[in-house]
């Protein structure tokens, strides 16, 4: 859900940059205070997975496509903070070198992918805090989780889009919610898989924090 | 500490995934530009975007075979990811050398 140039009008795009440059601000602060050197590397493969995994495009119903967002499983992996160093980066290299989003819209593509869909993801996987040690409870949780993530991207989106007068908010957000629910499933059962995958051979939690 | 060779094996999956699976990826539009089409408004993106990229629509330059320049655009951008993010983080991990609990790494915040 990359918003290209032309879809915002100045005053949106103006708002949202100002609120992801804050999100920036913190997230810098933040990961100064906690990042280690050692946790890195880890930064650094979790984001090229995501970019990756990114350009696969998976089939939903009616023509349509979606691909991995990656926003819950930066978060759900890395916590918050360091998933929008993550997505940000993700984000800008897409809009720079490959045209995937706008230059004026990479403050709004920042304010919905890196920071409302690891924060939506985050808060709400940890609301299945303590049953950890439940297998098929955890699934569901990381999978619900993404879900969420990506309808609240989309969400964010369409308020943007409809807040700019491209599209009336009628008719943008039924479409908008109802072609996201189906992606969003896909998201779900990528980032269940992966995070799963990645527990049992990576050995995370001794080497990333989890904002756990 | 996440052993250097799972590192390494972490990051030639992201490589594999980008370069092989990319040319097979979906080319139907993605739910925001189908949400454009069906109720139009996609045309307001329509020759306004402000910069040239070195590889637009994930196509690398000069490259005859379609497959083959998505394949290395995928390779070419993950890379950057990698080298990026690895970059801020060594630029942002550098102002603490101190680790307070030596090997003991699992830090709640």
């Amino acid at each position: 859900m990359h918003i290209p140039d032309g879809f915002l009008t100045p005053g949106v795009w103006a708002g949202a940059s100002v609120l992801s440059a804050g999100a920036l601000a913190g997230a810098v602060a933040k990961t100064r205070e906690t990042l280690q050197d050692r946790q890195v590397p880890t930064l650094g493969v979790a984001a090229a997975f995501i970019f990756a995994a990114q350009m696969i495009n998976f089939p939903v119903a009616g023509g349509t496509s979606g691909h991995l967002l990656g926003g819950a499983l930066a978060a759900i992996l890395l916590g918050p903070w360091n998933a929008f160093l993550v997505m940000t980066t993700v984000l800008t290299i897409q809009c720079l070198f490959f045209s995937d989003g706008g230059l004026t819209a990479l403050g709004a593509n920042v304010l919905n992918m890196a920071v409302i869909a690891p924060w939506v993801a985050y808060v709400m996987a940890r609301l299945f805090k303590g049953t950890e040690g439940n297998k098929a409870i955890r699934s569901a949780a990381i999978f619900f989780a993404s879900w969420s993530s990506v309808m609240a991207a989309a969400l964010a989106c369409t308020v943007e889009i409809a807040l700019s007068g491209s599209v009336p908010w009628q008719v943008a957000l039924p479409a908008m919610a109802g072609w996201h629910a189906l992606i969003g499933i896909g998201e779900g059962l990528i980032t269940t898989v992966v995070v799963a995958f990645v527990r049992q051979h990576w050995s995370l939690p001794q080497g990333v924090s989890f904002g756990e | 500490m996440v052993n250097k060779k799972r590192l390494v094996a972490g990051l030639l999956i992201a490589l594999a995934i980008a370069a092989l699976l990319s040319p097979f990826a979906s080319p139907n539009p993605d739910g925001l530009e189908k949400v454009a089409e069906d109720k139009g408004f996609l045309h307001l993106a329509e020759g306004v975007e402000l910069i040239k990229a070195w590889m637009p629509d994930y196509v690398f330059p000069g490259i005859a075979s379609e497959p083959l320049a998505t394949s290395l655009a995928g390779f070419t951008g993950t890379l950057l990811v990698f080298g990026f993010v690895y970059s801020f983080g060594v630029i942002l991990a550098r102002r603490r050398k101190t680790p307070v609990s030596g090997q003991a790494g699992h830090r709640r915040k």
